[in-house]
């Protein structure tokens, strides 16, 4: 299949490794993947704090990207539930609040065809063993938005159970929000410092030497907490341990979220 | 232009909740919770309790097989509700008054607090008896009745723990939630005179020592005056309901001469049949029971049988306005289960008084700055709607359907949108970061240079990751002050690059595994 990766404007800056991950993994796959350098973001960021004024061009910039190309792509794909469920849910309301219908007709057929990583695997390419070698102990993270805005439901759990060599271990408190919640991350940093602490606390009970999730913005919030206290287990992306082979196994570097080898 | 001109009937034009209402804090919820959640032993009580009931409510809801229906059953009835309310408040109205009551409406805290006050102040009643109600609170009725010298004694058991310890509730359910039971045998030891010191801090014996202390206050008004508020109002009966766990509340509705009741117009339901799907979805969503220990059913008055006199207060205070709001008003189908509370992970760390209002949680944060209106950027209520993750777990437990994740944001929305039609408001950090991000991931070409560069300006801060920041900077230190930053390097366009160099390079020659010829030094590394 030909599938077109939106990396998510985090992702492009703050962890490429998961972006390339998913390259990696879909191109072993047997798929071919393009990557538009068009695009930004999905303009969650701003719908969120309720600048949809401000949200609306960003829409219209990632609709401009993704939807003259609709028909010579099988699918879009972003490793993230949240950025995922935005474009599926949020897109619609920014163009209405802009009265713009041609633009929530159009971002309908864009989001009509994105899927989150786990969907798509799943749902569309009809694979669960990806051939992925990680031979670590790992807890997963429900990212709030994967498991309540898209229901990914046990997705991310089937591609991992069947990863050789791993180890999954249950994350007490898993379905708690870890409290990133992106601006709320700042605006109301006491309370969201109190939530990620009690997270990063379950996910060094488990013992894990890795904490896995389908949202590198929830990673970025845990390891970043685990990084602060030196707690051990460190974060890695769903994208990162699927892409994860016997020959080029996957290797964290000194960077949250980053690849050594 | 048309040449009829429709004057019109003159309408009322719905109003915000008055000052004087408990619904607005003194300050915004940031600093709030920051305060609230150095209070470790808070903190111990609500994790304990919270946990607790939303492990029962959890257990309970499972054994309902049809629960999703009947959750969409409770939705379309309160949607029924919102979109015919004036009808069904006036049919309510005829009911009521049919079955010998009286119906007062009230628009604001003052109004209805005038209304209870002269009927008590009518009747003589020095004393008066109260049934735990949120709409009581919410008006400040205490306070009130205080002025005018009458004394509302609360018979909830933990509305009596907050009354006798001077304090304020912080949960819907359960307002002593932030009380233990050590704090609460302090309490009764100072305001029970009576009281044997060598009482101890087990439930059993709490509970006595406050059912000594109100069976006397039940018992010895004769004549007496109670104020409740109601769970359900049926419209075609006239019938009020209310759903309770001790059987104080069956007592103040039977025992005393006068009862008032004073109820949000949104409390009315259309037929007594409608009671079929709340009285399920309440108990199991609230407390955790499948069926609530006290359900009192009452229809206007019968000579002989319970209160000869009864009044109903319609109270609106806000909830018009609220009505107003297409995208907010379903925050109007609120039955007050709690379980939203309950679920939280913010109300469960920053507790109920952060939100400053008699409605704190998920719900609070949408109906609290809805009923009193947002005036301007400083305004407390204005910071309600951004005191959320937007995690959901809310709108997954609530019974009626209520999306309060979507009416957070839409909430959200309408607060920029006032800050960005007001001259001088549109300023702030916030405001001009997030103006400028939107030009700039408006521009792909802007963008691409800037995403490429970031790992080149980044270089010049050490280490492997962002450490804590000086607070002279605006908002990182948000981030910064609690949790470490993966420095950016390299993004993920300068690797694509690479890697379709590679890629062209690799089929150009015909072989898929040949090594890149380009002489790239870094391929696929980003470390």
């Amino acid at each position: 299949m030909r599938i077109s990766l939106m990396t998510t404007c985090l992702v492009d800056v703050m962890a490429p490794d998961v972006a390339a991950s998913t390259v990696r993994l879909l191109e072993r796959l047997g798929h071919e993947v393009v990557f538009d350098r068009r695009q930004t973001c999905c303009g969650q960021m701003h719908t969120n704090t309720g600048y949809y004024t401000e949200a609306a061009p960003v829409v219209r910039q990632f609709v401009d990207t993704f939807e003259p190309a609709l028909d010579e792509v099988d699918a879009i794909v972003m490793p993230s539930g949240s950025c995922a469920g935005c474009v599926r849910d949020q897109h619609a309301l920014v163009a209405r609040h802009e009265g713009d219908s041609e633009l929530e007709e159009r971002a309908g057929r864009v989001a009509a065809k994105t899927y989150e990583l786990s969907e798509l695997l799943v749902d569309v390419l009809k694979v669960t063993d990806v051939g992925a070698y990680f031979p670590h102990t790992v807890t997963y993270h429900p990212t709030c938005h994967s498991m309540r805005v898209l229901k990914v439901g046990p997705r991310p759990l089937k591609l991992l159970r069947v990863v050789e060599g791993i180890e999954v271990v249950n994350l007490p408190e898993s379905d708690t929000c870890c409290g990133f919640g992106g601006t709320f991350s700042v605006k109301n940093d006491a309370t969201s410092d109190a939530m990620v602490t009690d997270k990063a606390a379950n996910v060094v009970r488990t013992g894990a030497d890795f904490v896995v999730a389908g949202d590198a913005s929830c990673l970025m919030n845990i390891g970043g907490k685990l990084h602060r206290t030196g707690a051990a287990p460190r974060p890695v992306h769903l994208a990162q341990i699927l892409a994860s082979t016997r020959e080029e196994p996957f290797v964290p570097s000194e960077t949250i979220l980053g690849r050594a080898s | 232009m048309s040449a009829t001109v429709n004057l019109g009937m003159p309408a009322v034009r719905p109003q915000h909740a008055s000052p004087s209402s408990t619904l607005r804090g003194t300050r915004g919820f940031p600093a709030a919770a920051r305060e609230e959640l150095t209070d470790e032993v808070l903190r111990g009580n609500l994790r304990h309790a919270t946990t607790t009931i939303q492990a029962k409510r959890a257990g309970v809801v499972r054994e309902v097989r049809d629960w999703q229906k009947l959750r969409n059953a409770g939705s379309a009835l309160k949607w029924q509700v919102t979109d015919h309310l004036p009808e069904l408040l006036e049919q309510l109205e005829a009911s009521v008054t049919a079955a010998g009551g009286t119906v007062h409406w009230a628009r604001d805290a003052e109004e209805a607090g005038e209304i209870v006050t002269s009927l008590a102040i009518e009747r003589g009643a020095r004393e008066i008896l109260k049934v735990k109600s949120m709409a009581t609170q919410e008006i400040a009725l205490n306070e009130t009745l205080e002025h005018a010298g009458i004394r509302a004694i609360e018979t909830d058991l933990a509305e009596l723990i907050v009354q006798l310890a001077g304090d304020t509730p912080s949960h819907i359910l359960v307002p002593a939630i932030h009380r233990n039971r050590a704090q609460i045998r302090e309490i009764f030891l100072e305001s029970m005179p009576d009281l044997d010191p060598s009482i101890t801090d087990d439930p059993a014996e709490l509970a006595g020592a406050a059912r000594r202390y109100l069976r006397e206050k039940f018992l010895d008004s004769p004549g007496s005056v109670a104020v409740s508020g109601a769970n359900f109002a049926v419209a075609d009966t006239g019938t009020l309901v209310v759903v309770e766990s001790e059987g104080n509340g069956r007592m103040c509705l039977t025992l005393p001469r006068t009862l008032i009741s004073v109820v949000g117009i949104e409390k009315v339901v259309p037929s007594f049949q409608d009671l079929e799907v709340f009285l399920q979805l309440l108990p199991r969503s609230s407390t955790g029971e499948r069926m609530n220990p006290y359900t009192t059913l009452f229809t206007g008055v019968r000579e002989g049988d319970g209160p000869q006199e009864f009044h109903l207060v319609l109270l609106d205070n806000g909830r018009s306005a609220v009505l107003e709001d297409p995208d907010g008003r379903s925050a109007l189908h609120c039955i007050r289960c709690s379980a939203c509370l309950n679920v939280c992970p913010v109300y469960a760390r920053a507790g109920g008084h952060a939100y400053g209002s008699t409605y704190p949680g998920p719900i609070g944060a949408i109906l609290s700055p809805q009923m009193t209106g947002v005036q301007d950027a400083e305004d407390p209520s204005a910071t309600l709607p951004y005191a959320s993750s937007l995690c959901g777990a809310c709108y997954d437990v609530c019974p009626v359907k209520i999306d309060i994740p979507a009416i957070l944001v839409h909430l959200r929305a309408k607060d920029v949108d006032r800050r960005r039609g007001t001259r001088g408001e549109f300023h702030g950090a916030w405001d001009v970061s997030m103006k400028g991000a939107s030009r700039l991931m408006s521009s792909p070409r802007a963008y691409d240079i800037a995403v490429r560069s970031a790992g080149t300006l980044a270089k010049v801060m050490p280490g492997k990751n962002i450490g804590t920041l000086p607070h002279a900077l605006p908002i990182v230190p948000g981030w910064t002050d609690h949790r470490d930053l993966p420095k950016p390097g390299p993004s993920f366009r300068s690797w694509w690059d690479q890697h379709e160099k590679q890629r062209a390079a690799g089929s150009t020659s015909g072989a898929g595994d040949a090594p890149a010829t380009g002489g790239d030094e870094q391929q696929e590394d980003q470390a």
